[in-house]
């Protein structure tokens, strides 16, 4: 319906809307300006900063740029996964750092996650027993600081170890000691590569298997034993081409002589030191992390599970597993995370990481302050953006797909 | 015919023994099944092989009280270690005519703790005020000295759990406000301003503490124009600040977003400004749901003051391993190691259950 009035509103009207708001009060205008403001004093804070760390720098005769890492380091390393002498360059010493740090990460994530999960059961155990000794567990290990532990270790229990000579031996194969672990190392043959690459081939066929046996599944719903033919090809495939080539690998066994063992390898104590304080205190996260994934998932759905049919431990593959790691994954890879960043703790006991063979020994021969600490914070920043790419790309993966 | 009827009731008899009671708890939680009795078995003998060696260890064949390692004779555990360290673990090197002070600032410390957590306690503004206002610079005077006829006392002799504590609180007081604008920044709408506080927060989080650490003892002396000084402890907590905003910032984020979008719109139809709407109706809120949030990151933090031993200061931890090593009290590594553990795990377990029972006191929902 037309109202005869509105057409006929005088054009003065119109001009008594409020015009437009002086620039101060235009929020947009107002951000702009603000936005310009910070830039320009964070700009000022790093100059400031800048110009007096060149100042600085000069004043000690230390010249700034990455010309160090060529130079040759002049000091051992205890522990090295390439080789490294005293004239291998700081770049070298670099690597030899970032290697170690990356090896006590990847054998405490393997230890914590056994020993996590395991512990998790344990803690949502019917036994009243299993389920105490597991919170205890837990209450303990999370509430002391992950130095304390290393520390505990490494100056407290591995000393109470005999020495090298009366060691404690496990079939004359291993032996455990106060400079150490010892135990056979392998030595392999050229023609062991046939090998690896069987191993290789496995996993690529399980993989092409397990696909096509979902393809089927959805396709005609007929199960697949997908777990043991995997397990079947992995373990046979490269059997076969190991004895095929003539079995290409032998074991150099360690032996005592004089004081010290010739031959296998030994883990320096720091190594172990530290492997066992930061899976343990890791371990105690993942635990609560897998109760409280396990727990998250209702009841009705076991329930559900059950009056479809399914028997109980099909239910946990099919049903509760699924939806438990949904929330378990993501807590579990910041864990892994932060077990990386604590690896940086050894070097108060001296394990040669980065921090301690870069940031520590490095960084005082050389007075390169900025640019050592500066590579050293990069590394982390490389492996916490790698593991939350992950994440995302996880969450991405398994976020609940709603109508 | 003669039929047999029951006019009253019997009494109920109680349940059999196997359905209540200790006997069924034990039935029911310990020996279900063969499995599990077998188990539990195991588990009491290895436990019970465990424990008896340790208890006659640390206290039934342990010395408490001594002056020198020639008093612990009994072959236990020489608590005459931690005994004659008391007062070197507790303060560090701190005068021993000034004690008082450190004693008097833990005595403000724990009743204003105490008047903050308790239920009930009337005042409870004022007493937040003081305690993020005032105490620090109470603490500050008493500690340092150097006013009111004080002596004063170089940072250098505060050591031990003093330090740990001095360093934990600074820690998260100093860098509360600063996670809060990191927040706040990290959600606002003004996109340089996202774009630096997502980076200065990821970079903190992402790099372990020592680096920081090494970062602002090394680094720190370098940025400052000539001349000018900063004492080691004060580089440490310039570090710990700002790698704690980080985090803080992230835990004051989680609450800004768990606060309703309508909260802000009303905020905004009010006509409130956007530092009104945020001081007046939102970080009340969400700052009240992150306090268990912000206890725990405060409990990792007490745990990470361990690590400032790496730089050469003197905390609990870097106090007991000092004693030990002097060689009058050689090899008594596991009574001091056991003895710091027993003094972090009761902060940090404290803590812990505090943050659980403001958890379960502010779930209003089902």
């Amino acid at each position: 319906m037309a109202d005869p009035n509105l057409s006929a509103t005088p054009p003065q009207a119109i001009s008594t809307l409020p015009s437009k708001p002086p620039f101060w009060n235009d929020p947009q205008k107002r951000a702009l300006v603000f936005q310009i403001l910070l830039v320009i004093g964070i700009g000022l804070l790093l100059w400031f900063i800048f110009s007096n760390t060149l100042h600085n720098l000069d004043k000690r005769g230390i010249k700034t740029g990455f010309d160090f890492l060529d130079r040759p380091a002049g000091f051992g390393i205890t522990q090295s996964l390439i080789p490294y002498t005293e004239a291998s360059t700081f770049g070298r010493t670099f690597l030899v750092g970032l290697l170690n740090t990356l090896l006590v990460a990847g054998l405490g994530i393997i230890f914590a996650t056994l020993l996590g999960f395991a512990v998790g059961v344990a803690r949502l155990s019917k036994n009243w027993l299993i389920s105490r000794v597991a919170l205890v567990f837990i209450e303990t290990i999370r509430n002391i600081p992950p130095l304390l532990q290393i520390l505990f270790w490494y100056r407290a229990i591995l000393p109470l170890l005999p020495g090298p000579k009366d060691s404690i031996s496990l079939a004359e194969l291993f032996y455990l000691h106060k400079r150490g672990f010892t135990l056979p190392s392998p030595l392999f043959e050229p023609a062991f590569i046939w090998t690896f690459w069987a191993v290789i081939a496995a996993l690529v066929l399980a993989f092409i298997m397990s696909r096509w046996a979902k393809a089927r599944r959805e396709k005609t719903g007929q199960q697949f034993p997908v777990v043991w033919t995997a397990v079947g090809i992995i373990l046979v495939l490269p059997l076969i081409t190991f004895f095929l080539t003539g079995s290409p690998l032998n074991w150099d066994i360690p032996a005592l002589s004089g004081f010290n063992f010739r031959g296998g390898l030994t883990v320096i104590p720091e190594l172990t030191a530290l492997l066992l304080a930061l899976s343990i205190y890791t371990a105690a996260f993942i635990a609560e992390i897998v109760r409280s994934g396990i727990e998250s998932v209702s009841k009705g759905q076991s329930e559900a599970a059950a009056s479809l049919g399914l028997r109980p431990n099909r239910t946990l593959q099919l049903v509760i597993i699924p939806q438990a790691m949904r929330v378990i994954i993501p807590q579990l890879t910041s864990q892994y995370l932060n077990l990386t960043k604590n690896t940086s703790l050894g070097v108060a006991i001296g394990y040669p990481d980065l921090v301690n063979v870069f940031a520590g020994t490095t960084l005082n021969q050389t007075g390169q302050a900025v640019e050592i600490i500066f590579m050293t914070m990069l590394v982390y920043l490389v492996i916490s953006l790698v593991i939350s790419l992950f994440m995302n790309w996880y969450n991405k993966r398994m976020a609940l797909v709603e109508r | 015919m003669q039929a047999f009827i029951t006019r009253e009731t019997l009494p109920s008899l109680p349940p059999p023994s196997t359905l209540k009671g200790p006997i069924a708890w034990m039935r029911q939680n310990l020996f279900s099944s063969v499995g599990n009795s077998i188990v539990t078995v195991v588990l009491v003998l290895g436990i019970l092989a465990a424990l008896i060696p340790f208890i006659n260890w640390a206290f039934i064949k342990a010395d408490w009280i001594g002056t020198s390692r020639d008093d612990c004779t009994s072959g236990g555990a020489c608590w005459v270690f931690v005994y004659v360290h008391l007062k070197l673990f507790m303060v560090g090197l701190y005068p021993e005519s000034e004690v008082w002070r450190t004693i008097l600032v833990g005595a403000i410390l724990v009743v204003t703790m105490a008047g903050l957590m308790i239920k009930g306690v009337p005042f409870k503004k004022y007493i937040q005020i003081f305690a993020l206002i005032a105490f620090p610079i109470i603490a500050f005077i008493l500690l340092s000295g150097g006013a009111f006829g004080l002596p004063h006392v170089e940072t250098n002799f505060w050591g031990g759990l003093l330090l740990t504590l001095v360093i934990a609180i600074v820690g998260i007081v100093a860098a509360f406000p600063l996670g809060i604008l990191l927040a706040l920044g990290r959600r606002s709408s003004m996109p340089i301003v996202k774009a630096i506080c997502v980076v200065f927060i990821e970079v903190w989080r992402g790099v372990p503490l020592i680096t920081v650490l090494f970062m602002s003892s090394v680094m720190l002396p370098l940025f400052l124009p000539e001349g000018m000084e900063i004492d080691k402890l004060l580089r440490a907590l310039v570090g710990i600040t700002l790698f704690q905003s980080a985090y803080l910032a992230e835990v004051v984020r989680s609450g800004l977003q768990a606060i309703p979008k309508g909260q802000y719109e009303a905020a905004n139809a009010l006509g409130l400004t956007y530092w009104q709407g945020m001081y007046k109706v939102i970080l009340p809120q969400a700052l009240k749901i992150v306090i268990p949030g912000i206890v725990n990151s405060f409990i990792s933090l007490f745990k990470d003051t361990s690590l400032v031993l790496i730089i050469g200061l003197f905390d609990l931890l870097a106090t007991i391993q000092g004693a030990f090593a002097s060689p009058k009290w050689l090899g008594y590594a596991i009574e001091g190691y056991l003895f710091a553990a027993l003094v972090y795990w009761v902060f940090c377990f404290g803590m812990s259950r505090y943050s659980q029972r403001v958890e379960r006191s502010l779930k209003t929902t089902h």
